[in-house]
């Protein structure tokens, strides 16, 4: 797989880590993107890409959710194709199309939950269309079997060849990946937050594989959102923010401060901040709820006329924690209790019967019937209410839709046109209408704004303000840390499936969220 | 024993071999005529056809796929089997059956180019094209049969004459599934249908041709159904317009019985024959046992439904155990799990 020799592939790396970032050209790095641009319809999804990676180097790609870092490494794949701007390989220009064009380039991807045949065997998975034939052009499974078993030795880790993909760990599935990289001779490796779903011994056996492909000259592409990792392996460290390239800094030069200033950098005023509402009683209360494997020990409240924010980066048990309290999912232990009552898990009609709305985080998907015109999506949570003796009532529906539909500014034709044909804006209005007509006491919104454009979300974030002054607990989950910041009263931060801080309104940075969403412990507020 | 229950449930065929040979020994513990030469080369033949529609149907469900139309296929490649030998009583009987299977697999392609290009699941297209092909058959026969007289003795005979014991056309049929059975396992090619119905997506990005693979399924799925049409016509005296009917929903409960996963990815084609050969002996034992015959088909309703129940409990109970062991920060290499 070492097609340059181990030695000059550490004087190359010597080269460039003694030249500061900016006059680096001088080496022809083996993969360089810049200002690579992609967009999907309206959406800009990554504006100014740019990446450069040289031999024998681990390169940390940092930034929030929403940055472009996935967009990026799609293009690296050849999933996506970039619109504009310049992509080199070892100095040839080039253009994918398809993921067999980028692997053909020596460039192997691992995403953060890979994608195995769960039926097929770890040796298969590893050698699917390429299988090692034996006597008469038939599949060897003996000379398979050993092939992946040497691979295996070679990354220094025990996989059994032979067992089905099925049931393995995201931590053994990564390893199958990387085998399989290495047997395709990448000479880039892309690993998308590969250590999101390890604990700390497949971490550490994680990292040693990765360096011994560093020293045998392959570039590696470390995207991750913990920083103690980054630190630990990373020779150099690329920022990314909103779309756009940040900056590169050699992380023997820089520290976390530094870079999470560069990762939130960004003006939070233009928000509509949160109206101070006076708070009542406790209406949530959830003590030590746990769902093994899932979230821990998750202990927080909400109050009347409160807004409270749970923070976090994508995958750390915020949307978990919020189905499970809504009784969508099931919970191994702890208590839910609204305004007193207990709420048993795993039932949502007797968590809307004592006042709880939830808007989900995909809308499309699960907070809209997409087929139904918008007047009978907003009357849906009201149909036992609108019924006389088990028939719904159509001029009552009506009513009730228009009125929230009007009260929310719903731009539709009409109640009659599908909800399919509105904007993503209008969408989520009909989805919180649907909600705001039942009067909840508690209403838990799941990235209220994800994808919709600046005007609607200032109306979304006024809509929750209101609604917290006329009495309303809210409970907002939200990735964006000035939506975040703008809006709750207190927020709770979570990572790896626990409550990392609580942290008050006056006292919440940009920098304290961030560094508590990233810790592996529990920081005080 | 937990364990071991894993592993039985793992091996998918075993379930079903162990029901078909405890099934047999009671019926023949019961009524020892069940076990006489002539019973069994009965049960032998009977069970033949669906087999082979099995074997072809297999292929296609593990791609995550179903042939809905092949008791129509079957139908047109029966009924010309019969009108060639009326109308050319010389013809060579194994151009005819090179015709059925042409026929068959032109249908199959039929299909197969509609799955793919359409964009719409299998089960509606080949919803369709079952009305579809039945309808050109009835066009065609109208009410004509054609009847085992007008056939050559050699071709009926090859439903009667035996080698070891052995009825030709299952032993025809034991080649067949031996065949398939060889190239799922050991090509290329072959194993490429368990990724494409494990995980349709992912093995589009592993560059696997996805579409040339579904599309040969069917034909390959076609063209046994139209072997299956010829050997019809050689095993029952007469062939029509409503030859076949209904047989579709026989092949595909073989199919799961003998443990293929109805979403793809894993089952045997093994499996699905020894489904069939199941199936089929359970009508006979339940009748030698003098069973009435609403009860039959309750039994034969029970087994479809309690093979899917052991096999999506056997997932659920998988996905806890992860789900734990993850939890545990254990890993799983060690866990048993044989493939193939």
């Amino acid at each position: 797989m070492c097609q340059s020799n181990p030695t000059s592939v550490i004087e190359t790396f010597h080269v460039s880590s003694d030249l500061s970032t900016e006059t680096m050209n001088t080496a022809t790095p083996l993969l360089a993107l810049h200002k690579a641009r992609k967009s999907f319809g309206q959406v800009v999804a990554l504006d100014d890409g740019h990446i450069e990676l040289v031999s024998g180097e681990v390169h940390a790609l940092v930034g929030e959710n929403g940055a472009g870092k996935s967009t990026l490494v799609k293009i690296l794949a050849g999933v996506h194709t970039h619109d504009s701007g310049t992509f080199e390989v070892s100095g040839a220009a080039v253009k994918f199309r398809s993921v067999a064009e980028s692997k053909a380039r020596g460039i192997s991807v691992i995403y953060q939950e890979p994608t195995l045949f769960p039926d097929l065997t770890v040796a298969e998975n590893l050698f699917i269309g390429r299988q090692p034939k034996g006597t008469a052009g038939l599949i060897s499974q003996s000379s398979m079997r050993s092939q992946a078993r040497g691979l295996f030795e070679q990354l220094g880790v025990h996989v059994d060849p032979s067992r089905l993909a099925e049931g393995l760990s995201i931590a053994d599935q990564q390893i199958i990946e990387i085998a399989k990289a290495i047997s395709l001779d990448a000479q880039v490796l892309v690993m998308d937050e590969p250590t999101a779903a390890l604990s700390g011994s497949e971490v550490e056996r994680l990292f040693s594989v990765v360096k011994s492909l560093q020293s045998k000259g392959v570039a590696i592409l470390f995207i991750s959102h913990r920083f103690d990792e980054v630190f630990a392996i990373s020779d150099r460290i690329t920022v990314m923010r909103d779309g756009s390239y940040i900056g590169t800094w050699k992380t023997a030069e820089t520290d976390e401060q530094a870079i999470v200033k560069e990762m939130v950098g960004r003006d939070i005023s233009t928000l509509f901040p949160k109206e101070d509402a006076a708070k009542g009683d406790v209406v949530l209360d959830v003590r030590h709820l746990t769902r093994v494997g899932v979230f821990n020990d998750i202990s927080f409240h909400v109050s009347e006329g409160e807004i409270v924010g749970l923070a976090g980066l994508v995958g750390s048990g915020r949307t978990e924690v919020a189905r499970a309290v809504f009784g969508v999912d099931v919970y191994d232990s702890g208590t839910v209790t609204v305004s007193g009552s207990d709420l048993k898990g795993g039932d949502p009609m007797a968590a809307i019967r004592l006042g709880i709305g939830f808007v989900p985080e995909d809308r499309r998907k699960q907070g809209l019937v997409l087929e139904l015109p918008v007047g009978r999506n907003i009357a849906l949570t009201l149909r036992k209410f609108l019924a006389r003796v088990g028939l719904i009532s159509h001029t009552k529906e009506r009513g009730v839709a228009k009125d929230w539909g009007d009260q929310l500014q719903v731009k539709a034709g009409s109640l009659e046109a599908g909800v399919a044909t509105l904007s993503g804006g209008n969408q989520q209005k009909v989805v919180l209408a649907k909600w705001l007509s039942t009067n909840p006491k508690l209403l838990i919104v799941d990235e209220p704004t994800r994808g919709i454009d600046v005007g609607t979300k200032a109306e979304v974030h006024r809509r929750l303000s209101d609604l917290a002054k006329s009495g309303v607990a809210v409970l907002m989950i939200s990735s964006e840390l000035p939506e975040v910041m703008g809006m709750s009263d207190r927020i709770y931060v979570m990572n790896e499936g626990e409550i990392r801080a609580e942290i008050p309104r006056d006292k919440a940075t940009p920098e304290n969220v961030m560094a508590a969403a990233t810790s592996r412990v529990k920081v005080a507020g | 024993m937990s364990s071991l229950w894993n592993r039985f449930s793992r091996v998918r065929e075993l379930p079903v071999a162990v029901a078909f040979v405890t099934l047999v020994a009671i019926t023949a513990t019961l009524n020892p005529r069940f076990l006489l030469p002539q019973s069994i080369k009965d049960l032998l033949l009977n069970a033949t056809i669906i087999a082979i529609l099995a074997a072809g149907q297999a292929m296609v469900i593990i791609s995550r796929n179903v042939d809905l139309s092949v008791g129509s296929i079957l139908g047109i490649a029966g009924f010309a089997t019969g009108a060639l030998f009326a109308s050319f009583p010389t013809i060579p009987i194994p151009l005819v059956f090179l015709i059925g299977i042409g026929i068959g697999a032109a249908l199959g392609a039929f299909n197969g180019l509609l799955v793919v290009t359409a964009g719409v699941p299998a089960l509606v297209i080949t919803l369709g094209t079952l009305y579809v092909f039945r309808g050109i058959n009835n066009a065609w026969a109208g009410g004509t049969e054609h009847f085992s007289g007008d056939r050559p003795k050699e071709f009926s005979n090859l439903s009667v004459d035996t080698v070891f014991g052995l009825p030709i056309i299952t032993l025809l049929a034991f080649v067949v599934i031996a065949a398939m059975a060889v190239y799922l396992a050991k090509f290329r090619s072959g194993r490429d249908f368990y990724a494409i119905g494990s995980d349709p997506e992912a093995a589009k990005l592993f560059g696997i041709p996805v579409a040339r693979r579904v599309l040969t399924a069917f034909v390959i799925n076609g063209a046994l159904a139209g072997l299956a049409g010829v050997l019809y016509a050689s095993r029952f005296s007469s062939v029509g317009a409503r030859t076949g009917t209904g047989l579709e929903l026989d092949v595909v409960a073989a199919v799961v019985v003998g443990g293929v996963a109805i979403f793809g990815g894993s089952g045997t084609v093994i499996g699905a024959a020894i489904g069939a050969f199941l199936l089929t002996t359970i009508t006979s034992a339940l009748t030698a046992l003098r069973v009435d015959k609403f009860w039959q088909q309750a039994v034969v309703g029970g087994l479809i439904i309690s093979a899917i129940v052991i096999d999506r409990i056997s997932t659920l109970r998988n996905a806890r155990r992860l789900r734990l062991e993850q939890a545990r920060g254990t890993t799983a290499v060690s866990a048993a799990g044989e493939g193939l």
